[in-house]
């Protein structure tokens, strides 16, 4: 790897990990301490590293140097140490011999504290989402603010908004009881998944970045199933739904980063480690008697991974959205459901279907009912292409829908 | 939007002859029950699926008097319940018409939720 290239490698690797064992050390007062101490850490190594060469051992390197500006930092700051030493670090009142745990197991412990912080439900879900990506995944403000298609200046005031209201509410970084787990985790999960579809659904047309929020996702949630109180079966089941997502990446868009629908996609760009990886996840997270939302999205994914030949593939699916719905409704999901009924039941029952659900004013609702009139009755196939033209923004869709509708006028 | 009770009721014939169906035939009833439900659900009027009820069942009555079998003249029995969300009694009624059960002989009393 280039010089060039390995600092903000590292960076994104390194930085989560050391600010997660620092703000573990100091608490949640003190977030900025430690991101200061770390990204001053970096700071260093960039001067350094430029004028003497990469040191053998650079992880290595930064462990250290992070842990003398952590205790030149105590040295200099002698009401701060006595806090920390008060709270957590009573026996051992010698700076030097301050214990800064770099080992993977404190650095994964300490994620996973963290973990249960940033997820706390005193923030609102998109808060929680940016504190992941700052504290957990080691993003920037500008890639934060590129991924929910909003400027830094936004992200920084909500970091800084959220990090306020953790300090408020004095959250203490630590090993969840397993009480807490319980009761907390369907919360973290809930940030893990929304985090996913953030890369993998949003609008935004950096295809590097969004890869990398999906696998940021996921990391965080295999993080979750490596430890043994947090490793439930729903869990699993999000991480097979992330795994049977992430395998058509590669698949739904083209060079130009359009949008290529499910069923135009090359199937031999299909991951099928991914796919493998997602059965086995599912099989681990068929026990217990929770059959949550994740599981169900599971099953639907799973699906969407076998081939078209295969019988009842679509009566599956079909079957499948009916539960999702019964246990929680959602337009997206009312929609993908008439498309599976289109596909099981045939176009008329999935129109009659369709009309039912009303959802005016939805550029894919629109779009739906021009694909299940197309052939049926062309002229509303026609209104309601045009229709969704007139919701959409991306030009690029509207170029699409707009072929749609002069083939039908022309047929 | 106000909420109405769904009872479904079938007769005892029916269901005698639904046992006697092979498991795929019972798989495919299933499924025109979920793709029924769903359709409600798809609409967002789904407020609870409920349940399905086992047929046999006891019936105590004063002084402890107590009878086998949820019915006693008719062979008539109510096989399951769900709630669902409409804004009359026209729609809520509407949206039982494509209910599976009456095409299998049964019925669906439609009843408004008295809320307290």
């Amino acid at each position: 790897m280039k010089q060039t290239e390995l600092i903000p490698h590292l960076f994104r690797a390194e930085y989560r990990k050391m600010v997660s064992v620092l703000i573990r050390l100091f608490g949640i007062e003190h977030i900025e301490v430690a991101e200061d101490i770390v990204s001053d850490t970096f700071l260093t190594a960039s001067e350094l590293w430029g004028l003497k060469g990469v040191p053998a051992e650079p992880v290595a390197w930064l462990y250290t140097v992070a842990k003398n500006k952590t205790r030149d930092y105590l040295k200099r700051n002698k009401v701060f140490s006595k806090i920390v030493s008060d709270q957590t670090l009573q026996p051992k009142s010698d700076i030097e011999e301050i214990d800064i745990d770099l080992s993977s197991k404190n650095i994964n412990d300490s994620q996973l504290a963290m973990m249960f912080v940033v997820c706390h439900p005193g923030n609102p879900p998109e808060a929680q989402i940016g504190l992941a990506l700052s504290l957990l995944c080691g993003f920037g403000v500008d890639e934060i603010a590129q991924a929910f298609l909003t400027n830094t200046k936004n992200i920084y005031k909500r970091l800084q908004r959220a990090k306020q209201k953790l300090r408020l509410e004095k959250i203490r970084v630590e090993q969840p009881t397993l009480a807490e787990i319980d009761h907390r985790l369907p919360e973290v999960s809930m940030t893990l998944y929304l985090l996913f579809n953030e890369g993998y659904y949003s609008a935004g047309s950096n295809t590097t970045l969004r890869k990398d929020l999906c696998s940021e996702a996921m990391r965080l949630s295999l993080l979750l199933i490596e430890n043994e109180q947090t490793n439930q079966p729903y869990i699993n089941a999000l991480y097979a739904l992330m795994c049977f997502q992430s395998s058509r990446f590669d698949a739904r868009s083209n060079v130009k980063g359009e949008t290529i629908l499910y069923q135009n996609q090359d199937k031999a760009l299909w991951d099928t480690d991914l796919i493998a990886k997602g059965e086995f996840y599912l099989n681990k997270a068929s026990y217990g008697d929770v059959l949550s939302k994740f599981h169900i999205e599971a099953g639907i994914a799973y699906w969407h991974t076998r081939s078209d030949d295969i019988d009842k593939k679509w009566v599956h699916i079909l079957q499948f959205y009916n539960y999702l719905l019964v246990l929680e409704y959602s337009p997206i999901a009312a929609l993908n459901r008439t498309y599976a009924l289109s596909i099981v039941h045939g176009k008329e029952k999935a129109i009659e279907e369709a009309e039912k659900i009303a959802l005016n004013g939805n550029y894919l609702y629109h779009s739906l009912l021009g694909e299940l009139y197309t052939d049926v009755n062309n002229s509303k196939a026609i209104a309601n292409f045009q229709a969704a033209i007139e919701l959409l923004h991306s030009p690029a869709e509207r170029i699409v829908l707009s072929q749609r509708i002069t083939s039908l006028k022309c047929s | 939007m106000k909420d109405y009770l769904f009872i479904y009721r079938i007769d005892e014939d029916t269901t005698q002859a639904m046992a006697n169906r092979s498991p795929e035939d019972l798989q495919a009833v299933t499924q025109q029950w979920m793709d029924w439900i769903g359709g409600i659900a798809a609409q967002n009027k789904l407020a609870e699926r409920g349940n399905r009820l086992f047929p046999a069942g006891r019936v105590l009555r004063p002084g402890g008097v107590v009878s086998d079998g949820p019915y006693t003249e008719i062979k008539e029995f109510i096989s399951g319940y769900s709630i669902v969300k409409a804004a009359s009694m026209d729609e809520a009624t509407k949206l039982a018409e494509s209910c599976p059960g009456l095409t299998f002989g049964g019925n669906v009393e439609i009843r408004e939720v008295n809320q307290l």
